[in-house]
């Protein structure tokens, strides 16, 4: 009897002492070890990270995943998708359940520094925005006060919304959803007046709507946007990866390389495109992958002008130019870091 | 002789102590409990040095933090920017029962007509309550809230075409909006002559109810308690000076102003989960009602009782016993379903405070801490309330 129960309470201690140890090892390895990358995307955001009616990811976000796949396989294929809620995101990355979270979500100081997450990059630099029905005839949100808005819940969005009508003086009825879709659809039967979420967000729930058409958006901008990909905090090997992952491409861009020069850049006599494609100098080798991590990236994926014109531009249903996405040397705010 | 040696030996066998059933008893819980101590203390340990370990703030300083954001149903003063996120849980909390309450107020009365028209005589009621039954016991509880809360927005008309309920207020697919009652300085009169008629009918009724007990014979005291609960408050009112005036609703340029908003989501959340759960409710009616025997009616009939007496005094009563077990559980299951609300923007506990309040602050654990244990206490609390009842109506068994 008194064997039975000491073995009950040391095996009890054991799985709950050790059970429980949320995976702090080295993601990198880990991923190696599965042989893919679990990424975090939204449930459908087209442009961003969404399905198609035969069940394949494509958009921005979906690319990055890929890229990051591609850096440590060779193969854009290695990646599974967990499509979350906002609400969801966080604790997703926290416990494990994903390796990386690229679901268009805001850099803020409270996320990166109180959630036990970093961030890492922007991919995308955006702002918010709202949308209006056409036939209400506003043209300013100054107009706005006393209306109903329709939002996502846990999101920056709820919060600089609330600063905004304040600071304005105004008063607002919110009403919040837990899914993107509820609040589409909430919107689109008339519940509120306004739908507000990154702008970009906005151009592509728009194409859900009944009438895209009868739909504005107004002018104002009231928050930074910044969306990018984030990692659990203290694993610098894996930070790094997720970052030149983005550094490399916007680099690929500055110097022309793409996914269909790319084979003959690499005998490109510049100094820095060597770099990058791994002819010159080992850079992957120190940040755990091998010296044709970047070349794999551009060739499977591409640089970030080719992601961002097949999934957001002007090509595109959305249709929204680089603006501030551009790179730095046409006016735009993405800045690569020299790989050197 | 042999007997009464027996009989006199016959204390507490002499065992040894560690032997003794009871002492055994008390050992064996006092074990379990420890156990049970040194799990939940290692595993909270564990928990906390977790989430240093991954750099995740802790603790639950948050709630005195201001919560910026506005919520649209408050049955507490909210102001965004100015509360904080303890305030959010209240309204919240209040939010969940508000709709929890109403929702078993009208499951229950709902339930208890189905439960009865299913085992009535007439071909027709007895069918339209059978598919009633059927069509909502069958149809998942979250479907439900989607058909009830689109339906109702596609139904309603756009603010600027609100339809007008007159003296009731506006109604459109931003709520029903109903004038909002301004207690004016001396409406604590009809207050007090309000409660003065409910005590005094109370003791009439009483008294009534032993002289019938006595004699047999009713007293007619309808008319007496109606002028008591009403008459008294109405000439208490005028004489008072009209204390009470209305806070109309008026059109704007967005959702009416004014009056007091009756949400599109509480209206369809209310509707759908007190149409859900009534249709289980009836099930568990129509079982406590057959298992009362028909001996019992047939006495109940040769006594000269008509059939509704007969179902009033006879069969419910007894039914009850059969019915409030199961009955609880409902309750319970309809207050835990309320926490889908958060997919129509319904502000419950779930969705402002295990939803938004979270998300703004990362305290996860915290917080689902705090709303697993509210959602315990509430449904320990009913359980109380109904155990309490069922013990009430096990006393009249014989
Ligand atoms: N950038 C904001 C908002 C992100 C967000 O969740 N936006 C919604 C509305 S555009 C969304 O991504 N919905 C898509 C989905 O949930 O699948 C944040 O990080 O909090």
């Amino acid at each position: 009897m008194k064997k039975t129960l000491l073995t009950a309470v040391v095996s009890a201690a054991v799985v709950f002492g050790y059970g429980l140890q949320a995976a702090t090892a080295a993601t990198l390895d880990d991923v190696k070890k599965k042989g893919y990358l679990q990424c975090g995307v939204s449930q459908g955001l087209p442009g961003f990270s969404s399905t198609d009616d035969k069940g394949n990811w494509s958009g921005i976000d979906v690319a990055f995943c890929r890229a990051v796949a591609s850096a440590i396989f060779n193969d854009p294929q290695k990646v599974k998708f967990t499509p979350l809620s906002a609400k969801e995101r966080f604790t997703a990355l926290q416990s494990g359940d994903i390796d990386l979270l690229a679901r268009n979500t805001t850099w803020t100081m409270s996320r990166d520094t109180q959630l036990g997450l970093n961030f890492s990059v922007v991919n995308y630099f955006d702002g918010q925005g709202f949308m209006v029905r056409k036939d209400m005839n506003i043209s300013s949100a100054k107009q706005l006060s006393g209306a109903s808005v329709c939002v996502n819940t846990g999101t920056t969005t709820e919060l600089n919304l609330a600063d905004y009508f304040r600071s304005n003086n105004m008063d607002y009825e919110l009403v919040a959803f837990e899914k993107s879709d509820e609040v589409v659809k909430a919107y689109d039967a008339g519940r509120c007046d306004v739908y507000t979420t990154d702008k970009s967000g906005l151009y592509a729930q728009r194409l859900k709507m009944k009438d895209p058409d009868n739909n504005v958006i107004l002018p104002e901008t009231i928050s930074q946007e910044p969306l990018g990909p984030v990692v659990r905090q203290g694993d610098d090997q894996w930070l790094n990866i997720v970052k030149w992952t983005h550094y490399a491409q916007l680099e690929a861009e500055l110097y022309g390389v793409n996914s269909k020069n790319v084979d003959k850049m690499k005998s490109s006599d510049n100094p820095k495109i060597q770099r990058i494609l791994g002819q010159e100098g080992d850079f992957g080798t120190d940040i755990g992958l091998d010296k044709d991590w970047a070349y794999n990236i551009i060739k499977d994926v591409g640089n970030y002008g080719e992601v961002f014109a097949e999934n957001l531009g002007p090509k595109t249903e959305l249709k929204i130019d680089r603006g501030q996405n551009a790179l730095w040397t046409n006016g735009g705010l993405q800045y690569g870091m020299p790989i050197r | 002789m042999a007997l009464q040696d027996v009989s006199r030996n016959a204390g507490p066998p002499k065992v040894a102590f560690f032997n003794d059933p009871k002492i055994r008893g008390w050992a064996y819980q006092i074990v379990l409990l420890a156990i049970v101590v040194y799990i939940v203390v290692v595993g909270l340990e564990n928990m906390f040095a977790n989430l240093r370990a991954a750099h995740i703030a802790s603790g639950f300083g948050f709630l005195e933090d201001t919560a910026g954001f506005s919520v649209s149903q408050a049955l507490i003063p909210y102001t965004q920017g100015d509360s904080t996120y303890l305030d959010v849980y209240l309204v919240g909390l209040l939010n969940t029962l508000l709709v929890s309450i109403i929702g078993i107020v009208c499951a229950t009365i709902l339930g208890f007509i189905v439960g009865v028209c299913r085992l009535s005589r007439n071909f027709l009621v007895r069918g339209v309550a059978s598919v009633y039954v059927e069509v909502f016991r069958n149809i998942p509880l979250l479907l439900h809230i989607f058909i009830w809360y689109f339906g109702v927005l596609r139904l309603l008309p756009s603010p600027r075409d609100s339809v007008s309920l007159g003296v009731f207020g506006l109604l459109n697919n931003r709520g029903m909006f109903v004038p909002r009652p301004v207690f004016g300085a001396l409406s604590w009169i009809p207050i007090l002559a309000f409660v003065v008629g409910i005590v005094a009918s109370m003791v009439l009724l009483r008294r009534a109810k032993a002289h019938q007990m006595r004699t047999g014979e009713r007293r007619p005291i309808g008319k007496w308690v109606a002028a008591l609960v009403l008459g008294l408050p109405i000439v208490a009112f005028f004489i008072a000076g009209l204390p009470l005036s209305f806070d109309l609703p008026k059109l704007g340029t967005f959702r009416p102003t004014g009056g007091t908003t009756v949400l599109p989501e509480l209206i369809s959340l209310f509707l759908a989960l007190a149409s859900y759960t009534a249709a289980f409710i009836a099930e568990i009616v129509r079982a406590g009602i057959l298992s009362v025997s028909t001996g019992q009616t047939e006495a109940a009939y040769s006594l000269g009782l008509r059939p509704r007496t007969t179902l009033r005094l006879v069969v419910i009563p007894q039914a009850l016993r059969v019915i409030i077990p199961p009955l609880t559980s409902q309750y319970l299951n309809l207050t835990k379903n309320s926490s889908l609300a958060v997919a129509i923007a319904y502000p419950d506990l779930v969705s402002v405070f295990a939803g938004t309040a979270l998300n703004q602050t990362g305290q996860a654990v915290e917080i689902l801490m705090m709303t697993m244990l509210t959602y315990l206490a509430i449904s320990l609390i009913t359980s109380a309330g109904m155990n309490w009842y069922n013990a009430k109506m096990s006393l009249a068994e014989r």
